[in-house]
């Protein structure tokens, strides 16, 4: 298979205007990933599968992550001139990470057999603009896993067929997988659609005492 | 969290609208003795025949990737065991290599060989049991399951003895195996694995020409090829399809490439294949049983200088995937560098292959459904985490 480079300049030259960058990995792995500007996305998967050549037919992943705001320090070498001598000094750089979510998508070829090619969307921020193309009209295997990442992370997806909660119940607020949810102290006081139910059963054993 | 948009989903709408009065919704589950526990279909019927099954899930929800993120890596391995209890086996080696991916760690010869025997023992167990639970059904009630059983429980005897545990083994670990085997452990898993295909022919007696069999399962709960690769369908269901893609031949992870097997394949992706291919890979599993027992060598089990507790791998992320008998079963695992893992993620086969349930069972009888249903093998530890 041809290199993410490679990979990267097939897809700009097939989508005009896609906005792509090479997240790299330092780990050794060495899986390293695609990011894809959000509008492109459905373009871009749709090349992916239907490239004769790369024919990535199966996403077998899609999971969410969650970046919220954090400030990133980095050691940067910087060459300063003390008392007419040039020396190396190191200073720590501080950079503000603005907060998003992201959508990883890995892709197989069952037909060639290669892969992974790991592609990832981000939205604009974690508040209100956390909207991604759903790219299940592309490969069905995302259904299911979209609709996970949309009730444990909040991330809409815009074109999915069937978009709801799906392990959490439909009357739940908030996105348990965020890195900022605060789980409840007592589990029971949460909403659930049993609340009437018991409710009910309360005053029925009310009844019951009297008598 | 108030500042959040509230996203709108729109529900599902289940009900039928009005003109069709001749439709009937029904609950299929939680409660229904063929969910296999906690798994709900909302089905839609026109007389017997479905036109509408939309899965509900969630029952069975603990939010294990949350759970994995606020502890360590090694602390979660206990737990995948708890992913798909038949398999605990499995699952532990799943998660082993995609941490030994994002760590860069090797694993010793005599490990390769222990994970490959105890990955297939659980195939074979599972394979044998899900014949037992389909069978079961479609009304064969009890018999065929006890016979899967009482192979399942020598193998189990063999878990045990080796891990100290049935069903919750606990046994691999980042870079090798926990213990090594016990003495005369190789004798008693040959003796299992040599009596083995006296079972798989009995079974086959009873069962793969079986009329009755034959004319609930044929061209029953199909699935097209194309379908099958666009859901990501992965495991015994995918082949049935007609589709060669496993991964211990794509991926050749651990030390499959050495051994001779070859890849069953389903014709029709009808429910009897779903059963014949199960059957046929368990004679694969044999196969690679009798080439490995032999062979497996002396050595360690694992680096002693592995850092199991306070281990923390440099930043970065990995992706690793193994054949569980259920399918695809991947761990997605991101690192900052600290001792827990920042984003811990399973790819479930079981939840995937379900993608495609309701396109198998539109048309069919609701008494199909059932057997539909089985013959996806799906375990609801793994589909609902």
């Amino acid at each position: 298979m041809e290199t993410l480079e490679q990979i990267k300049a097939q897809i700009e030259a097939a989508v005009p205007g896609a906005r792509l960058e090479i997240i790299p990995n330092d780990s050794p792995s060495a899986q390293r990933s695609l990011l894809v500007a959000a509008e492109n996305g459905l373009a871009v998967a749709k090349f992916l599968r239907d490239d004769p050549e790369l024919h990535l037919d199966y996403c077998s992943n899609a999971t969410g992550v969650d970046w919220p705001e954090a400030e990133l320090t980095e050691k940067i070498k910087v060459k300063k001139v003390v008392d007419g001598v040039e020396k190396e000094a190191e200073e720590v750089k501080k950079t503000v990470r603005p907060a998003y979510l992201e959508a990883v998508y890995h892709l197989y070829s069952m037909a060639k057999k290669h892969g992974p090619i790991i592609l990832r969307l981000r939205t604009e921020n974690r508040v209100e603009k956390n909207h991604l193309p759903s790219l299940t009209p592309v490969w069905r295997s995302c259904e299911f896993q979209e609709r996970e990442i949309f009730d444990l992370y909040g991330i809409v997806f815009d074109g999915h067929p069937d978009l709801r909660r799906i392990l959490m119940w439909d009357g739940f607020k908030d996105f348990p997988m965020r890195r900022d949810y605060v789980a409840p102290d007592d589990y029971e006081y949460e909403p659930t659609p049993h609340d009437d139910v018991l409710e009910k059963a309360k005053q029925h054993r009310a009844q019951e005492v009297k008598s | 969290m108030s500042a959040i948009a509230e996203p709108t989903p729109k529900n599902f709408e289940l009900l039928p609208k009005d003109g069709d009065g001749e439709l009937l919704e029904v609950a299929m589950g939680p409660h229904h003795p063929s969910t296999h526990g906690v798994f709900r279909m909302d089905v839609v019927l026109d007389g017997e025949r479905v036109v509408k099954l939309k899965p509900v899930f969630g029952y069975l929800h603990r939010n294990h990737e949350k759970i994995a993120e606020g502890t360590s890596y090694l602390g979660s391995m206990p737990y995948t065991d708890r992913l798909d209890y038949f398999c605990s086996l499995t699952n532990n080696w799943a998660y082993a290599l995609a941490v030994e991916k994002l760590a860069g760690l090797q694993v010793p010869e005599r490990a390769e060989y222990i994970r490959v025997i105890t990955a297939e023992l659980t195939r074979l167990q599972n394979h044998a049991c899900l014949i037992g639970f389909l069978v079961q059904d479609m009304g064969a009630s009890g018999t065929p399951l006890m016979y899967a059983f009482r192979e399942r429980e020598k193998i189990l005897d063999l878990f045990e003895s080796l891990t100290g545990a049935r069903m919750m083994c606990n046994y691999m670990r980042f870079g090798g195996c926990r213990c090594d085997l016990p003495d005369g452990w190789l004798a008693q898993a040959q003796k299992v694995v040599d009596e083995f295909p006296k079972f798989i022919d009995e079974f086959e007696n009873f069962l793969s020409s079986n009329e009755i069999l034959m004319a609930r399962t044929q061209g029953v709960g199909v699935l097209p090829r194309e379908l099958a690769i666009n859901a990501g369908i992965t495991g015994p269901m995918l082949r049935a399809a007609g589709i060669n893609y496993d991964l211990r031949k794509v991926d050749n992870y651990g030390i499959y490439g050495r051994f001779q097997f070859r890849v069953p394949l389903g014709d029709h992706g009808d429910v009897f294949d779903r059963y014949m291919i199960r059957v046929l890979e368990m004679r694969e599993s044999v196969k690679i049983l009798q080439q490995a027992l032999p062979k497996i060598p002396t050595g360690p089990i694992i680096d002693p200088k592995t850092k199991l507790r306070g281990f923390r791998p440099k930043a970065g992320e990995a992706y690793g995937r193994i054949e569980a008998p259920k399918g695809e079963l991947g761990f997605y695992l991101i690192s900052d560098g600290g001792p827990n893992p920042y984003r811990y993620r399973v790819r479930p086969p079981s939840l995937i292959n379900l993608t495609v349930l309701e396109d198998m069972c539109l048309g069919q009888m609701i008494a199909d459904v059932v057997i539909i249903l089985g013959s996806v093998d799906i375990v609801l530890g793994e589909v609902d985490r």
